[in-house]
């Protein structure tokens, strides 16, 4: 992340990169899109302190996934799926496994 | 006067002006040989400016920070020789070094030989994609020539082609093209159904063209299969090697392709995103070679309708042939892609 990328799940790195994935967004589109879903300013995205804050209340996973009762891993991504209006392939996975 | 370094990673020290004569002269080369726009004169003076700055370490301006995206992601904690499984490795990757996406990489780093583990590949990727957040893909090389004899079925073309043997080296990388094709479908949709987001072809085209054709060919097949998968196709080199010479994707000779016309056939194909590559020239500068990666990548993005991510590392997108790429050349790449070469990611 040093001189260029975004931060990750530090920041919302990750929500950027997954509608470049998912949905082949350019990368002023996807954090356009981000931040719309989010409700920030595009500036935000990359704010380690304004993003930790907002992770923490959207319950989405940060890095400290050691402590309190945050979502981590596949609950986050659960989260991520519905705020960000798209389909997360393991998230359809643990769904169809956790299917009577 | 300013300390720079060359291709190779020795240190030189150059007059600003002479950095801005690399500059140029980088900038020149890529038009010449891609047949693409110059960079204007402010887009050149601001590469001249990175690499002038005094400080070690350079960064983008505040909004102008890109995705990044890995290839052999795994693998590049398991050379430094550090016992621990890719899942944890996984784990540091997005808690510790904010990483914007995750590469799941076996060692072996080829499909070829993947193929034979897909159940165990499948439990890693399983199991990450549980314990992880981010982006996640299963990453590995199309490698054509592990299909050529003595350690695959087909016949060499490398030994062919000297005997004059045209059209017999041809169709030996046709059938290797093919297996390959079933090998890539086969590997890729194993770790998708595990819970992949999607998959890397990393080093795409290393062989020629037969083996691009080969990754464009899986592409389309797994787009058709999982029309939700994330699909990169990260190249090898700036230009495809005409190995073959004729072999064509949608009526187009793949031969002698640079990026901006790459990229083109790969969003074809049904790629999600681009890794545009540009070699590094050992014995020009660091200014040389970053002008002329910067031109290539640019030229790539603007005919682009997906996310390019540019390959900065060794040996590639202007950072010297190494194998500790230099923090001040891999951070002045980094910043110039993002801000002059407008990429999506890297």
């Amino acid at each position: 992340m040093h001189a260029s990328g975004m931060g990750g799940i530090r920041t919302a790195g990750d929500l950027v990169a997954r509608m470049q994935l998912s949905r082949k967004m350019r990368l002023k589109e996807a954090k356009e899109y981000v931040a719309e879903k989010l409700k920030v300013s595009v500036d935000d995205l990359v704010d380690e302190v304004a993003m930790n804050e907002l992770r923490k209340d959207l319950d989405i996973g940060d890095v400290y996934a050691g402590m309190g009762e945050q979502s981590r891993g596949i609950e986050a991504k659960f989260r991520i799926a519905e705020l960000l209006d798209i389909d997360i392939n393991s998230v359809q996975r643990f769904l169809r496994k956790t299917k009577w | 006067m300013v300390v720079t370094r060359m291709g190779d990673g020795s240190f030189v020290t150059m007059s600003r002006e002479e950095v801005k004569q690399d500059v140029e002269e980088g900038v020149a080369d890529a038009v010449k040989r891609g047949k693409i726009e110059a960079l204007s004169s402010e887009e050149i003076e601001r590469i001249v400016e990175i690499c002038c700055l005094p400080q070690k370490f350079v960064s983008v301006e505040k909004g102008n920070e890109l995705v990044l995206t890995y290839d052999s992601g795994t693998l590049k904690v398991t050379r430094l020789g550090i016992p621990i499984g890719m899942p944890q490795i996984l784990q540091l990757y997005e808690r510790a070094f904010g990483a914007d996406s995750l590469e799941l990489a076996y060692v072996h780093y080829s499909f070829k030989t993947i193929k034979s583990i897909v159940p165990e590949e499948q439990y890693a990727v399983a199991e990450t994609s549980l314990v992880t957040t981010a982006p996640l893909l299963y990453g590995a090389m199309p490698n054509l020539p592990l299909y050529t004899q003595p350690d695959g079925p087909c016949p060499n073309a490398a030994e062919l082609l000297p005997l004059g043997k045209i059209d017999e080296a041809k169709q030996a990388q046709e059938e290797a093209a093919e297996y390959a094709i079933k090998d890539m479908v086969f590997v890729s949709s194993g770790v998708y159904e595990a819970g992949a987001d999607g998959i890397d072809f990393d080093t795409t085209a290393a062989s020629g063209d037969a083996e691009f054709y080969a990754t464009l060919k899986a592409t389309e097949k797994l787009r058709e299969k999982y029309p939700d998968m994330a699909i990169e196709i990260g190249m090898a080199g700036e230009f495809v090697l005409g190995f073959h010479g004729q072999i064509e994707y949608d009526g187009v000779r793949l031969a002698g392709l640079y990026p901006h016309k790459q990229v083109e056939l790969a969003e074809k194909a049904g790629a999600s995103v681009f890794g545009a590559v540009v070699n590094t020239n050992s014995s020009r500068s660091f200014p040389w070679n970053l002008g002329r990666a910067v031109t290539f990548c640019k030229a790539c993005v603007e005919v682009s309708n997906i996310p390019v991510h540019a390959n900065v590392g060794m040996g590639v997108g202007g950072v010297p042939l190494v194998m500790t790429p230099p923090i001040d050349c891999v951070s002045r790449a980094s910043t110039a892609m993002a801000e002059i070469g407008k990429l999506d990611g890297l």
